[in-house]
């Protein structure tokens, strides 16, 4: 039974009502989550689901296709810019417009320059209530989005152009040779992986309440990649772990250096040098990042609790979107 | 007369000083196994990346089915219903064996469908499947088809290799060493299943194994320093003299020739 139970959902169900089926019972647990905990961790729950949108888009291009961007903070920036001047668009123009952060700057009319732009976020709707909390509503919107994105991402990790994806990055001659145009599918993995980045940036520029170029430099875009690799390259819910640790380290380590009262010296560095350890410490115990780890962990439990180890012929199909 | 599936004429590929390939010719009719033999750097790798558009040659014409097919790009060939195998496997470790294979096809689902995961994806992807585990049946591996490439001996993946290249239903197979590091009994069966898809497509094979090429080709043609030095039956190059010097003056003849490999 064990078995069968591992194997749903299985290849046979429809990909979209079965993607649908996980997200919306994610949704209603975080939904669930949102409304239990305090205005500050709801405030940090959309900072987490922003960073998942952005760091799963980096991972699809990075991850997945084999492509570094050390620029994905500055994408975001344009998804920030972008939201601001207009309609909703965090879709493949994006990427056409790499050329905008020099803009941002360079207009300064326009964009407020070094300053950059403050933005008043959404309020909640009035049927929830006068006092219902903003930053509750804020991480309702950014889990909905993060949702989307990740059921998108899914989809397309699950088929044939997510493979093509995976087979350029293995080798790329193999790849040519089976069809596959190599140049093309690289561009449609930095239209997937921007698309991702304007979408985040969009919806960090309503969290942080302004957009500023200087908040979407290179450390931005350091944080990011290091994110898929805590959390794990290639799959989706690396993404989803990057992203918290992301977002848990430095607001626990915060805390911690204003509680022990540091010269200020030390305790504006302290987050940075936790961080960095955390970093080191998951390179070295977990080096196919946390979700490599746990899906290790998960079959030596099932070899110990079935008594054989498993074959490739495979009890373990557990659903990987990303078949990594 | 009928057109030969591959028409090689006078074609010249150089590296710098170095000249790689020097007007070579060559038919390879339709239904044919033909048979590429010569010393390392010969040019028989060189011949299938420029028939495959890795390398723009300096000179000569390359035709497929009367159809130039010079300044092709790589990605064009499988829909042409060419296909290849490369020398150094070139599995794709991330994918499993079966969804190797299925990429072998051209059919590909639209962006957007898969994007939004309709059904007409999952159809054409289960459609697919089926096909790649055909193929795989024919082969006699469809039992590893979850496996990842890594984790199957060497002498399965170079099945997995030509499962992939089958799945294109090429009318020209480009085979770059296929015997390569098998046992005498994979190379048995390789023989077989190389025999058999002579009913399907044409095949050509470059190869060390003298053994095994001239018992499963019509023709070969034998290369040595870019040059074309003989062409034949199987029968013809055995008997040519020029062929066994190239050989380091072994006499070629099947008890000998593997040395050649």
């Amino acid at each position: 039974m064990a078995i069968r139970l591992a194997r749903w959902p299985s290849r046979t169900t429809p990909t979209l009502g079965r993607h649908l089926a996980l997200a919306v019972g994610a949704a209603i647990l975080l939904l669930l989550l949102s409304s239990q905990i305090g205005a500050y961790d709801d405030y940090n729950l959309a900072e987490v689901a922003i960073f998942v949108i952005a760091v799963a888009g980096l991972n699809v291009l990075t991850g997945v296709n084999g492509q570094l961007s050390l620029g994905h903070g500055a994408l975001m920036a344009i998804g920030a810019a972008a939201r601001l001047r207009g309609p909703y668009l965090a879709g493949a123009t994006l990427a056409l417009a790499v050329g905008l952060p020099q803009i941002a700057t360079r207009y300064s009319h326009v964009f407020g320059g070094e300053e950059g732009l403050t933005v008043t976020p959404p309020g909640p709707p009035d049927w929830l209530g006068a006092d219902f909390p903003p930053e509750r509503w804020m991480a309702w919107i950014a889990i909905a989005a993060a949702l989307v994105t990740i059921v998108l991402l899914a989809n397309l990790l699950q088929s044939s152009v997510g493979r093509s994806f995976k087979a350029v990055r293995d080798h790329e001659a193999a790849a040519a040779l089976a069809g596959i145009d190599v140049a093309r599918t690289q561009v449609h993995a930095f239209v997937v992986s921007s698309a991702c980045a304007g979408l985040a940036g969009s919806l960090f520029a309503y969290w942080s309440g302004l957009t500023a170029p200087a908040g979407f430099g290179v450390a931005l875009s350091l944080q990011l990649l290091s994110a898929i690799v805590i959390g794990g390259l290639g799959s989706l819910s690396g993404a989803v772990w990057g992203s918290i640790i992301l977002v848990i380290i430095p607001a626990l380590t915060g805390g911690l250096a204003s509680s022990l009262s540091l010269a200020s010296s030390v305790a504006n560095n302290l987050p940075l040098a936790i961080y960095g350890s955390v970093l080191v410490l998951a390179m070295l115990l977990v080096p196919n990042g946390i979700d490599g780890g746990l899906r290790r962990l998960l079959v030596l439990a099932r070899t110990r609790w079935t008594g054989a180890p498993s074959t490739h012929k495979g009890v373990v199909d557990w659903d990987d979107p990303s078949g990594g | 007369m009928e057109q030969p599936t591959l028409d090689v004429a006078d074609l010249t590929v150089r590296f710098g000083g170095v000249v790689a390939l020097d007007r070579v010719s060559l038919r390879v009719e339709a239904n044919e196994i033909h048979g590429i033999i010569g010393p390392n750097g010969a040019g028989k790798t060189t011949l299938f990346n420029a028939v495959c558009g890795f390398l723009r040659p300096q000179g000569g014409t390359i035709s497929y089915r009367g159809r130039a097919l010079l300044g092709t790009a790589p990605h064009h060939l499988a829909r042409l219903g060419i296909a290849r195998t490369l020398q150094g496997l070139g599995l794709w470790p991330g994918l499993t064996v079966l969804e190797n294979v299925v990429m072998g096809s051209h059919a590909r689902p639209h962006f957007l469908g898969s994007l939004l995961g309709m059904p007409a994806a999952d159809r054409l992807e289960r459609r697919l499947r089926g096909q790649a585990l055909e193929v795989l049946s024919e082969l006699g591996i469809a039992d590893i088809a979850d496996a990842r490439p890594p984790a199957v001996p060497y002498g399965v993946q170079k099945r997995v290799i030509i499962a992939r290249a089958l799945m294109a239903r090429p009318a020209l197979l480009l085979l770059d060493e296929p015997a390569s590091g098998l046992s005498s009994r994979e190379m048995d069966r390789l023989h077989k299943l190389v025999g058999s898809l002579r009913q399907r497509m044409s095949v050509v094979v470059v190869e060390h194994h003298l053994d095994f090429v001239m018992a499963i080709s019509q023709r070969i043609t034998v290369l040595n320093f870019g040059r074309v030095i003989a062409s034949g039956t199987p029968a013809d190059i055995r008997g040519n003299r020029e062929v066994s010097e190239a050989y380091l003056g072994q006499a070629v003849t099947p008890s000998e020739g593997a040395a050649g490999a």
